[in-house]
């Protein structure tokens, strides 16, 4: 593979800017709105970075005074909520929108038209949620960012305790992000039933369609209750309703439940397409099929279905009875089952394998080790008496930052590595994707290892500060340490693609030597995605092809 | 040894996949149907719980005539599509004319009722949280089958013009999985706020 | 490829070593509550530790055994598509180990949550207000703040202390890692709570429930008694606030001033409810709820302008001549 310049269509004609811009706000392509919606959740991944960045200088010492408690309090609402919401959910919608039309042989999403107005929306929820900056501040000292936590408790957000508009900021941004996603998961959904290429049984899906599938189901049922409950604040913080105001007799742990019902599943529909992304992986650079792909699929269903009802071990301190307790121990503790059976899966998939550690397999190996941890913990804080202990602390915010950057950073990571040929036609270095993995994987350790020891030593999440003497002070230090190295490995990621998309090696159409219909056609693909339909006879089509001897369809 | 595009076995006649209109509209339900839920969860934990008055039987009138309108509405829904799928393009603009009045008429009646309790009772969104529930959870009902009546309406201005034929069937019935929906939460709604909640 | 030290293991050696000199540490429980949770956490701690270490080192040997180059030839390797018996063996073996798990932590929330209320337990009524504490003993009839004040409980005879909480304005939570887990006071939702520390002395704590912007100093101080100290104390905080007349200036000023309108002073008409309450004042170690220690000097500053210990408390800066200030706080030390 020459690494010679010029020969991508792409550069073939320069139109000049106005029109490409034009043409790209306008596009109801698939591939083009997948990769808008990439690059809009980098963009944030780089503002909350940053916002955390703030954080830890703040918490690296006792008694800190970098940062007034009003900006720290900001900063992790906005943090949390852009990490969940225009990084998280927009970046994964992007590889579904991308890469689910061209595993299914399709030419586009079923409503192309209704997927750019689903990225505009996501869009325009997170510049409104940044707006607040500038148009938050109403009432005199009102904050000018919304304070109120990413799960915005009530009564914090009753315009009692919350005068101006910063909370009406979050709270319009979330709607109308939710909007967007909702329109999403319906377009994943109606793709998947309704655009597979002839011969693709559900059986033969590939596992990140199937996947995508799941998480399209669980947008469905799960954005839409945070959609209703936003609707009540919007009621109560506009029209004077009480949906959760004490002083009239309402329940603020209605408020609780509400965002839960939502906010556990989410943390699946996050996980999930992660999940796709190493079913994958895995087989590629293990150079195996999957290893039990129909229990692959049920496992994933599973913990779908079983995710609606966990939600309350988020509420194990707020006073429920010992039966309801109980009960969401138990559920909670449920969703172990089919995630090991994954973990299993993948490890059964490697084992006999002829493993080959390209930047793609490094990430999801650093995914499984980590997501195990990230899983076992949250297995402690399913256990309610010891999640007596843990809650609110830092260990939480330790398991989830594990899950969520150890995890689906990590897989997200390793799905750039290995669609970015697809995408843009070259491949990223694989020497700077080294240096990027290793750097990320020592920084990750760094910060988050050491971030469940002041959990332990009983430091709640949300302070701004701490006083000396509590046993804090050096754990907080290396984790604010470890920061650093993420940065710099964020920073060689960023130079890697920019540096790769202009210089990097020509991929050709199937740089891994994969088996799914995406590296059946051109890097990057044309418009209309395939010339002529394909059609498939088993779960990998260029597998057959591969090996016209022993093909997959034999042993389905 | 790469795979080509050129290798891939092209597409097979006979491949039959659900409608994505269909798939797409239920979609859509299940996600509407998840806002209900918690609206209508709502509602029924605070049954009881306003710290004033008025309470439900004091002001609420059952709404008979308009349930019924709407619970018609159903079924000339129904024929309607029927009749356009047989092509009797007459009957179609017949029904689907009545489905819009009867879903008015429901309309209406709602907006007679809300008149009423905001200026002769004077109860409103902010009196207690029975107000608060039952504005929001009724006016959620109302506010879809607005957006009903337009897209009726719509359809039928096209229908007029003479722009609808047998072959839009089939989106003439996703749209009245909407409609039916529709029909159907307010059978929960009537339930929970006017048996359940009386 | 070589692994980063293995976290868990590196987190459990590391909180025993350096932890034990935490004053929070869950790991150092003094109560029967916290000890319940304690004693399951380690059983789980077992059991998941041995899980990861299974796990990571099938994971850890498969990258290294498999890996491209240790085997001979380019031919793809054999495809397996999957084995039943395997499958079924994974997905028992978790079932078992969750059915474990649950049945432990039910036993552990039976016991701590439905434990009965033995006679001649102390009860308190803990009422949180954005970033301060008020504790009400009925049984006593007193009224304090931000110190709370226990007796130890004999195991022979227990004396535990029942905790009724509330919340006077949005949600909180009371968290003193060595006596207990916490429960959250919420408005409009009563929770309880018990605690028994067996052994006399200060136990440190933090409201756990993002509250608004001094959520960070909202601290939490029990003082562990023996039963007389316990007494003693009571009776001292019963007694009306003393007022000497060298200080009578003072005490009119803080009638003259808000102060009164905020703060109750037992004995004097300043019956104010939005604020601690100051009739014992000078009895307690700190002052803006566990923020600094209480001295005159603290004192002085807090009154000025309270903003400087606490940027975002209720308490308004007063607006108060220097001389006023110090007419204030010679009134205030005197409350002992
Ligand atoms: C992608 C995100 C993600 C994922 C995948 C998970 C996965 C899990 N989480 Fe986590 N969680 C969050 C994101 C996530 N979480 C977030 C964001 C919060 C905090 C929100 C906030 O408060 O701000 C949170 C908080 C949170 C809490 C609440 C803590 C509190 O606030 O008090 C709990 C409690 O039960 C919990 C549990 C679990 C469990 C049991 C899993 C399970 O799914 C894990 C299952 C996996 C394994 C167990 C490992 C593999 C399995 C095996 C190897 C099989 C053998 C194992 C056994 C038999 C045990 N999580
Ligand atoms: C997608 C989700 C996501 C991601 C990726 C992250 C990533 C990180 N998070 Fe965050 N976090 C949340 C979701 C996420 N978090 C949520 C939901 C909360 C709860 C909020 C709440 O309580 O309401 C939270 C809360 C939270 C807290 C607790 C705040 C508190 O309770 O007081 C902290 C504290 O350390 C923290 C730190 C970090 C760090 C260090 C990273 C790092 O991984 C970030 C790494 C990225 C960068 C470093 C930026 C990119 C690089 C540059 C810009 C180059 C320049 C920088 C340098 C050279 C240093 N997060
Ligand atoms: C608007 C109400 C208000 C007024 C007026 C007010 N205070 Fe306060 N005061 C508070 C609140 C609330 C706190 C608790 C602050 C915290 O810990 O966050 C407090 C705390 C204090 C404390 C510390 C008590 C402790 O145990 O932590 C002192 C001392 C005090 N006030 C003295 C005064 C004096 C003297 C004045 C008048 C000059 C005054 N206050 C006026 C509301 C008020
Ligand atoms: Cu009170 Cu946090
Ligand atoms: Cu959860």
């Amino acid at each position: 593979m020459a690494a010679s310049t010029d020969s991508l269509p792409r550069f073939a004609a320069r139109k000049n800017a106005l029109a490409v811009i034009y043409e790209w706000l306008g596009t109801a392509d698939h591939k083009k709105i997948g990769l808008m919606y990439i690059v809009y959740a980098l963009v944030f991944l780089v503002v909350m970075g940053v916002e955390a960045v703030l954080m830890r200088i703040q918490l690296a010492h006792a008694n800190s005074s970098f940062l007034s408690p009003e900006v720290f309090n900001r900063l992790f609402t906005l943090h949390g909520t852009t990490g969940v919401f225009f990084v998280g959910m927009p970046i994964l919608f992007g590889f579904g929108n991308y890469l689910v039309p061209l595993m299914i042989g399709a030419r586009d999403m079923a409503y192309p038209r209704l997927n750019a107005f689903s990225f505009w929306m996501t869009a325009f929820g997170g510049l409104l949620l940044y707006a607040s900056f500038f148009a938050g501040n109403s009432v005199a000292q009102a904050g000018i960012a919304p304070d109120v936590g990413w799960f915005a408790y009530a009564p914090l957000t009753a315009t009692a305790f919350s005068p101006g508009h910063s909370t009406d900021y979050w709270n319009l941004a979330l709607l109308v992000a939710g909007v967007g996603s909702i329109s999403g998961g319906v377009n994943f959904i109606a793709t998947i039933l309704g655009l597979r290429c002839p011969g693709m049984t559900l059986s033969r899906m590939p596992l990140l369609v199937w996947m995508n599938l799941v998480m399209g189901g669980l947008v469905l049922v799960t954005i839409s209750p945070l959609t209703a409950a936003q609707l009540m604040l919007l009621a109560d913080r506009y029209l004077g309703a009480h949906f959760f105001d004490p002083q009239a007799g309402g329940s603020v742990v209605m408020w609780m439940h509400f965002f839960w019902i939502f906010g556990h599943p989410e943390v699946y529909v996050l996980i999930i397409p992660c999940f796709a992304f190493i079913s994958e992986i895995v087989p590629v650079f293990s150079r195996k099929a999957i290893f039990g792909y129909p229990a692959m699929v049920a496992a994933t269903t599973s913990i779908g279905f079983v995710s609606l009802g966990v939600w309350a071990h988020h509420l194990f301190t707020i006073g429920m009875p010992s039966y309801g307790n109980a009960f969401f121990v138990l559920t909670t503790m449920v969703v172990a089952v089919p995630t090991g059976i994954k973990i299993f899966n993948w490890l059964a998939t490697m084992w006999g394998g002829r493993i080959r550690f390209a930047t793609p397999m490094l990430f999801a190996v650093g995914f499984l080790f980590q997501f195990l941890i990230g899983g076992l913990t949250g297995i402690m804080l399913a256990t309610a008496p010891f999640d007596w202990q843990l809650a609110n602390s830092y260990f939480v915010v330790a398991h989830f930052h594990y899950v969520i950057v150890g995890g689906i950073l990590f897989s997200i990571f390793a799905a750039f590595y290995y669609w970015f040929p697809k995408m843009t036609g070259r491949l990223l270095n694989e020497t700077l994707g080294k240096w990027n993995f290793w750097i990320l994987l020592v920084g990750f350790h760094l910060t988050f290892d050491t971030m469940y020891v002041p959990g332990l030593l009983g430091m709640p999440r949300r302070i701004y500060t701490y006083e000396a003497g509590r046993g804090w002070e050096s754990w907080n230090l290396i984790t604010s340490i470890g920061v650093i190295f993420q940065g710099v490995a964020v920073l060689i990621f960023v130079y890697n693609m920019v540096w790769s998309y202009l210089r990097g090696p020509l991929a050709g159409n199937d740089p891994w030597d994969a088996w799914t219909l995406e590296w059946a056609t051109t890097s990057p693909p044309p418009e209309y995605n395939f010339a002529q339909t394909p059609a498939v006879r088993s779960r990998r089509p260029l597998w057959d092809i591969k090996h016209p001897e022993d093909p997959d369809s034999k042993y389905e | 040894m790469s795979a080509t595009e050129a290798n891939i076995p092209l597409g097979e006649a006979a491949w039959e996949l659900p409608s994505r209109g269909k798939v797409g509209m239920g979609s859509l339900i299940v996600a509407e149907s998840a806002i209900f839920t918690i609206f209508v969860v709502a509602y029924i934990f605070y049954i009881g719980k306003s710290l004033s008055g008025p309470t439900p039987r004091e002001v609420l009138r059952v709404p008979i005539v308009g349930t019924i309108c709407l619970l018609s509405s159903s079924f000339t829904m129904h024929w309607a599509i029927a009749a356009l799928r047989k092509g009797r393009s007459g009957a179609f603009r017949a029904f689907w004319f009545l489905t819009f009045l009867l879903g008015a008429i429901f309309i209406g009646g709602t907006a007679i009722e809300w008149h009423h309790l905001i200026y002769q009772e004077n109860f409103t969104i902010q009196t207690n949280l029975f107000g608060t529930t039952y504005y929001s959870l009724v006016g959620l009902h109302a506010s879809h089958v607005i957006v009903g009546l337009i897209g009726l309406a719509v359809i039928m201005i096209l229908a007029v013009l003479g722009k609808i034929r047998p072959e839009h069937t089939e989106r003439c019935e996703v749209f009245s999985l909407y409609w039916h929906f529709v029909d159907a939460v307010w059978v929960v709604v009537f339930t929970t706020v006017y048996i359940v909640g009386r | 490829m070589a692994w980063p030290a293995l976290p868990l293991l590196v987190l459990l050696a590391a909180t025993r070593a350096a932890a034990l000199a935490s004053p929070t540490n869950i790991f150092a429980p003094a109560s029967t509550p916290a000890h319940s949770i304690y004693r399951l956490s380690i059983f789980e701690l077992e059991v998941l530790g041995a899980i990861f270490v299974v796990v990571s080192s099938l994971l850890a040997y498969a990258a290294i055994r498999f890996r491209d180059g240790r085997q001979e030839g380019q031919a793809e390797p054999p495809q397996i598509y999957g084995s039943n018996q395997m499958e079924l063996a994974w997905t028992v073996l978790p079932v078992l180990i969750v059915v474990v798990l649950f049945l432990s932590s039910a036993q552990v929330i039976h016991r701590v949550q439905d434990a009965p209320e033995p006679p001649g337990s102390i009860e308190v009524t803990a009422v949180a207000h954005r970033f301060w504490w008020e504790y009400r003993y009925p049984q006593l009839g007193l009224v304090v703040a931000n110190e709370l004040h226990v007796p130890v409980s004999d195991p022979s005879r227990p004396t535990p202390t029942y905790i009724h909480l509330l919340s006077a304005d949005v949600d909180h939570s009371f968290w003193v890692p060595r006596l207990a887990g916490k429960t959250d006071l919420i408005p409009n939702h009563p929770n309880d709570m018990w605690i028994d520390p067996h052994q006399s002395g200060l136990y440190l704590g933090q409201c756990a429930q993002y509250c608004g912007t001094e959520h960070a100093k909202m601290l939490l101080r029990v003082y562990v008694q023996s039963r007389d100290e316990f007494d003693r104390w009571a009776q001292g905080q019963q007694q009306p606030a003393v007022t000497s007349s060298s200080v009578a200036v003072g005490s009119a000023l803080f009638i003259s001033k808000a102060c009164f309108a905020c703060h109750t002073i037992g004995g004097t008409i300043a019956a104010g409810k939005a604020g601690p309450d100051l009739t014992h004042l000078m009895s307690r170690d700190t002052i803006g709820s566990g923020s600094v220690p209480n001295t005159p000097d603290n004192l002085q500053k807090w009154v000025r302008n309270p903003a400087v210990f606490k940027t975002g408390t209720l308490m308004p800066a007063q607006d108060l001549t220097d001389q006023e200030l110090q007419q204030i706080v010679a009134y205030l030390v005197t409350l002992r």
